[in-house]
């Protein structure tokens, strides 16, 4: 392996380190929730920081790297390491949001009534997982399935809103829990959405095709002036 | 502030022999080769190389030493009949004119097809005299003309404001840089239609390869370029098409952006990406 080979390899054994930590940390806020355990929500808080730290040591490898001149494969690689790293950082970001949500929730007796927030949690860091999982492997055809999935997480979460909506209207006493639920489900929803965000990297990474946004349009045409 | 165009998509090409010219889609080129070969002696150092350049853009050929790439580009003014024992087959067209015709000029031939090396190579003349020189050749006597024809060239190769106060002093006096810009300056003086280039910046300093850079960039408004060089980031700064060769062969030939970020074939990755061998 030639220096610039393993200098590749350390940026991507850095990014899946960060992932493992970002991963984990939306699994320990979600059971801060579902646990009512301050604990866990603090140790979320604490563990945020690392992720800060780990996405800013991928910057710097990947800026290092980049003054290397690297081409094709190589040159993806480190494009989509510095966005795939910013997405762990969002989300280790939401699981802060949700671990202060739940220290929140604590305060108050649980609300009595089923709302689906496990399953929207499981259904995001299993999302996040397989992005992973495909960004090792090179499976863009996994990559690609994980995209329709964060419909699901959108409608799930309007489920959410609506039922949490209810609540308040039921009572106005719930409305404190409910608006931290909702944006616990909003937070999670975002998780979805970085998920998306890596497994459509993972695409151009391997394929070089860019799956984003695929309706095109004009950008050369400067934007109308708004009618008063 | 506006943006600039999208490039537009270009198909993946790899020539295969006796196939049709690889070319970008939707263009006629100005240089067309159809299954060419060429023979040191009993060896093949080109292997059927079928491809098109497209008129006034610029067109790298890489690859590892010995893959043929300068032998291909001297193939387009004729410089290997100067060599021995070097044996040609197949067709080689330019502007629909087979350059290897019994009745074909090579003087003039080179007159529509300039050339500058690697190394510098300015005749142990005055800067002024290195430019009019092919003029002279080709029988311009005209002293206004030949004024005219110096200082336009020497403005096309951006040397005239370094040089303008000392045109009578010899030329072997300018740095390497300028004395390739000079190269240049003679070149184009002839007004050719093409100029191929054979690492006409690796003995330069980085500022020196810059400004031949940009000149290049001008220069592919009024000339097709053909350009030979071992620095990828070279290529991909100044070429709007690359050539990959691999022993002999025409492995690649598509878009720059898409040789140097995706391109098709593995043994290409494997060179631009330096996992080559």
């Amino acid at each position: 392996m030639t220096h610039f080979e393993t200098s590749i390899d350390g940026l991507r054994q850095r990014l899946l380190t960060m992932a493992s930590y970002a991963a984990q940390s939306i699994r320990t806020a979600v059971r801060a929730v579902v646990e009512r355990d301050d604990e866990l929500g603090r140790k979320v808080e604490e563990d945020d920081s690392l992720l800060d730290e780990l996405e800013k040591v991928i910057d710097e490898l990947a800026i290092q790297l980049l003054l290397r001149a690297p081409l094709a494969r190589d040159l993806r690689l480190i494009m989509v390491a510095t966005k795939v790293s910013h997405d762990l950082e969002r989300v280790g970001d939401e699981a802060t949001a949700i671990a202060r949500r739940a220290q929140d929730l604590n305060r108050e007796p649980q609300l009595k009534a089923p709302i689906e927030l496990p399953r929207m949690a499981s259904m995001v860091t299993e999302m996040l997982a397989e992005s992973l999982d495909a960004f090792i492997t090179g499976d863009c055809t996994r990559a690609r399935a994980i995209i329709p999935r964060d419909k699901q997480v959108d409608a799930l979460n309007k489920q959410l809103h609506r039922e949490l909506t209810a609540l308040i209207v039921q009572s106005p006493d719930n409305t404190n829990r409910c608006l931290n639920l909702m944006a616990i489900s909003k937070r999670l929803e975002r998780v979805g959405d970085h998920a998306k965000n890596i497994a459509e990297e993972v695409v151009y990474l391997h394929e070089a095709t860019d799956i984003r946004h695929t309706q095109r349009v004009s950008i050369d045409t400067p934007p109308a002036a708004p009618t008063s | 502030m506006s943006l600039p165009p999208a490039p537009s998509s270009t198909r993946s090409t790899s020539a295969q022999p006796g196939s049709a010219p690889a070319t970008s889609a939707g263009l006629a080129p100005l240089i067309v080769t159809h299954n060419l070969e060429l023979f040191y002696g009993k060896t093949r150092a080109l292997k059927g190389i079928s491809m098109g350049i497209q008129e006034r853009l610029v067109t790298a050929f890489i690859g590892p030493s010995g893959c043929g790439k300068s032998t291909l580009l001297r193939c387009f003014n004729r410089m290997n009949d100067l060599i021995d024992h070097v044996r040609i087959t197949g067709q080689c067209h330019i502007g629909g004119e087979e350059i290897y015709g019994r009745d074909v000029d090579v003087i003039e031939l080179r007159k529509r097809v300039g050339m500058v090396f690697q190394k510098s190579n300015p005749f142990p003349k005055s800067i002024y005299e290195n430019v009019a020189y092919g003029l002279r050749l080709h029988g311009t006597r005209d002293r206004k003309t030949l004024d005219e024809v110096v200082e336009r060239s020497l403005r096309g190769a951006a040397l005239w404001d370094e040089v303008k106060d000392r045109l009578h002093q010899s030329a072997l006096g300018l740095s390497g840089g300028q004395q390739q810009r000079l190269c240049i300056a003679r070149a184009i003086a002839i007004r050719p239609e093409i100029i191929l280039m054979d690492e006409p910046a690796s003995a330069l300093d980085p500022i020196a390869t810059t400004k031949i850079e940009e000149l290049i960039l001008d220069l592919k408004k009024e000339f097709t370029i053909v350009i030979v060089t071992h620095n990828m980031q070279q290529a991909t700064r100044i070429s709007d098409q690359t050539a990959f060769f691999y022993l002999g062969e025409l492995i690649e030939y598509d878009a720059t952006v898409k040789i140097f970020t995706n391109p098709a074939k593995k043994q290409t990755e494997d060179y631009v990406t330096g996992r080559f061998g």
